[in-house]
């Protein structure tokens, strides 16, 4: 029932029409659309106005080129020469706009192509404007503006020169026009463009998104195809797939844990069952006691391993950073030494701790003799009777060290990595006691002083070794030398 | 001789409860650290068994109240945390001791003891230490038994102080890690037992009564 309540609605079950224009692809289409849209209206009104500007100055050109034909003509000939230049320019076919007109004072056309004297003229600098109407034989009336210049002659005559605008208007129209379908172009194609674009990259992120939801339901060897271009999409599902195989390998390797840890304590526990079994049974007898003490045993063997996965998890948290001090790592090996010495003559093992004083890292006490002791348990357990199990701690040629070597049967190099995973124990070590954390503490422990563990050929035997680094020597003895 | 238990765990706390009873303690439980606090500034008990994870006020506060407040009653701390930080930071707050969980039951009465030993008879400035025919001589740095001089190493020496020191008591194998060596952690060996072995070898071979016995589950304990 909670399982319903808690399952997440696939993202597949939206409707794609709505996630389609809700891409961040569509809303780029769109906004580019819109400035490419601006752009080309400014473009063309940019044209637009020159051009309209170039025909007006043209139009003013051959008006006033007119009328300075027209004045030499009145200055040479006079009224009567004007006249008949008027006329005969006027007689000429239509295909030219300019208008001409010779009126008396109150408006009697005398001359030119002209019905009347203008009306409604509007003024705009030295510039007459007022609309006119030609009426062309077929019958139609065509409307349009025209511009002109009068003058005031002898006699009470005015003269007034212009011409039609109509191509001036003819363009305009046109322009708007143009203008039109081409934003309605930009727009078409702009959509479209976004459309197909988003499309294209909405097929490729399902593509990954097809990947994820296989893996949510269980197929965890699913990976994202590449297009092979090398493009970003490409580098994306790259990363995508290297993250998937970490993630794979990790949850491997959690699962394996997990299993070792149900296997290693699924002996002891059974143990443990089985002595209280028989505890119980024998409650009133002679061995009952020693029944008792074995299963408490078994307990804090069980605990034993708890309390190192605990350890490992802290160590791996870095949580014990906070506790740590400048330390020389001689006054560890000695306290080891120490402490470790009769057990060695008990093994008929001679354990020599050697130090060099100097060696100072920043590290947490306890943690780092904890670690130690892991590797002298280790060496003290692997070593061949009468062997030697040396211990050293000084300034090596990577920086500070500590180093247990021992001689005994040693980690062959294919196994050195994998020894330091949690529960895993080689072959040879199976019959001897331990829970198969040691190292992984080690290793844990030294992350967490910025240690490297290196396990290498003792030749014969192991040679355990935590190396610090030069860096981190020297700035633990700076800090201990500023105080 | 009272004893005050503050631990939220009813699990726990009735395993304490019933366990140190047994062995003869009164033992006062509140599982909530203001009530806790309350009590052990109040009343006057020998010690003070605290859990570090408390509802109210958590364990660290309760004890730098109490020692704030001046009451020296000895605190043990006990907690689920098992990490080597909480015990630093458990000792600093003013904790007298400090033990973590799971612990078993002779752990927990090895500390109590010791604690409770420490303030019915605090430090004082003692120059030989006795037991049976055994003298401990600090200043001289000798050991005779039977007017015998026994030689001993350094580490022999204060690893046989401190168990006279706790003579008549449970002394644990992690208390001589602590208490001898000064580090906390957990040996996958008996170091310590082969330590053992050898001051029983320098004290015990060839006397009698032997002195330094082996607690089964529990650790080791000086008597006559």
């Amino acid at each position: 029932m909670s399982k319903a309540v808690s399952e997440p609605t696939p993202a597949r079950a939206q409707p794609v029409r709505n996630r389609f224009f809700a891409t961040s692809t569509f809303r780029l289409a769109l906004l580019y659309t819109l400035l490419f849209g601006v752009s080309v209206l400014a473009l063309l009104a940019l044209f637009y106005w020159s051009a309209d500007r170039a025909l007006e100055r043209q139009t003013s050109e051959a008006i006033e080129a007119e009328i300075q034909a027209l004045n030499e003509r009145y200055r040479i000939a006079g009224i009567t020469g004007l006249t008949a230049a008027i006329t005969e320019r006027a007689s000429r076919p239509r295909v030219s706009d300019m208008l001409y007109i010779l009126a008396t004072s109150d408006g009697v056309p005398l001359a030119g192509n002209m019905t009347a004297w203008p009306k409604d003229v509007r003024r705009q600098d030295a510039w007459l404007l007022f609309p006119i109407e030609r009426h062309w034989q077929t019958g139609e009336v065509e409307r349009s503006e025209a511009r002109a210049r009068s003058f005031e002659l002898p006699q009470g005559l005015r003269l007034m020169v212009g011409r039609d605008n109509r191509e001036r208007l003819t363009l305009r129209a046109l322009m708007i026009e143009a203008s039109a379908w081409s934003l309605l172009a930009v727009v078409v194609l702009g959509i479209g463009g976004g459309l197909v674009l988003s499309r294209r990259v909405l097929g490729r992120i399902d593509a990954v998104a097809r990947v994820a939801e296989e893996i949510r339901s269980g197929a965890v060897t699913a990976r994202v195809s590449l297009a092979g271009s090398g493009d970003e999409f490409d580098r994306l599902a790259e990363t995508l797939n290297r993250m998937l195989d970490e993630i794979e390998r990790l949850v491997g390797s959690i699962r394996s844990v997990t299993v070792n840890i149900a296997h290693d304590l699924k002996s002891p526990l059974t143990r443990l069952r089985g002595r209280l079994e028989m505890a119980l049974r024998s409650i009133d007898s002679e061995g009952h006691g020693e029944l008792v003490q074995q299963a408490i045993e078994e307990a804090d063997g069980l605990i034993a391993t708890f309390n190192a996965l605990l350890s490992i998890a802290e160590a791996q948290s870095g949580g014990s950073a906070a506790e740590m001090s400048d330390l020389d790592l001689a006054q560890l090996v000695e306290d080891a030494g120490d402490l470790y010495e009769p057990l060695a003559e008990e093994r008929s093992l001679r354990l020599e701790a050697k130090a060099e004083h100097g060696a100072v890292v920043r590290a947490n006490r306890e943690m780092l003799f904890q670690a130690l002791a892991n590797l002298i348990d280790n060496a003290l357990k692997y070593a061949p009777s009468g062997g030697v199990v040396r211990i050293w701690a000084g300034l090596g040629p990577d920086g500070a060290e500590l180093s247990v070597a021992d001689h005994g049967p040693g980690i062959p190099e294919a196994e050195r990595a994998r020894v330091i995973e949690p529960f895993v124990r080689l072959d040879q070590s199976r019959g001897t006691p331990g829970s198969g954390l040691g190292l992984s503490l080690v290793a844990a422990i030294a992350r967490l002083h910025g240690a490297e563990l290196r396990l290498e050929d003792n030749q014969p035997g192991l040679r355990a070794r935590l190396v610090f680094g030069r860096e981190r020597a020297a700035s633990a003895r700076q800090a201990a030398g500023s105080h | 001789m009272r004893i005050l238990l503050i631990e939220d765990d009813a699990t726990t706390a009735a395993y304490v409860e019933r366990a140190l009873s047994e062995c003869g303690y009164l033992i006062e439980h509140v599982g909530d650290g203001r009530d806790g606090l309350f009590r052990a500034t109040d009343g006057g008990y020998s010690l003070v068994i605290l859990d570090r994870m408390l509802p109210g006020l958590d364990g660290l506060s309760v004890v730098q109240a109490l020692r704030a407040a001046g009451i020296p009653t000895p605190v043990l701390i006990l907690s689920a945390l098992g990490q080597v930080d909480d015990r630093v930071k458990g000792l600093r707050a003013g904790g007298d001791d400090y033990l973590t969980k799971p612990f078993a039951f002779a752990e927990l009465l090895a500390r109590v003891e010791a604690l409770l030993r420490r303030k019915s008879a605090p430090p004082q400035e003692v120059t030989r230490l006795t037991l049976g025919d055994l003298e401990m001589d600090l200043l001289r740095r000798e050991v005779r038994r039977g007017g015998r001089l026994i030689d001993l190493k350094p580490r022999e020496f204060r690893l046989l102080e401190f168990l006279l020191r706790h003579a008549g008591q449970v002394v644990t194998r992690t208390m001589l890690l602590e208490g001898v060596w000064d580090y906390h952690f957990d040996p996958q060996t008996n170091v310590i037992d082969v330590h053992i072995s050898r001051l029983r070898q320098k004290i015990d071979k060839g006397f009698e009564p032997p002195l330094l016995h082996t607690v089964r589950g529990a650790g080791y304990i000086m008597r006559v």
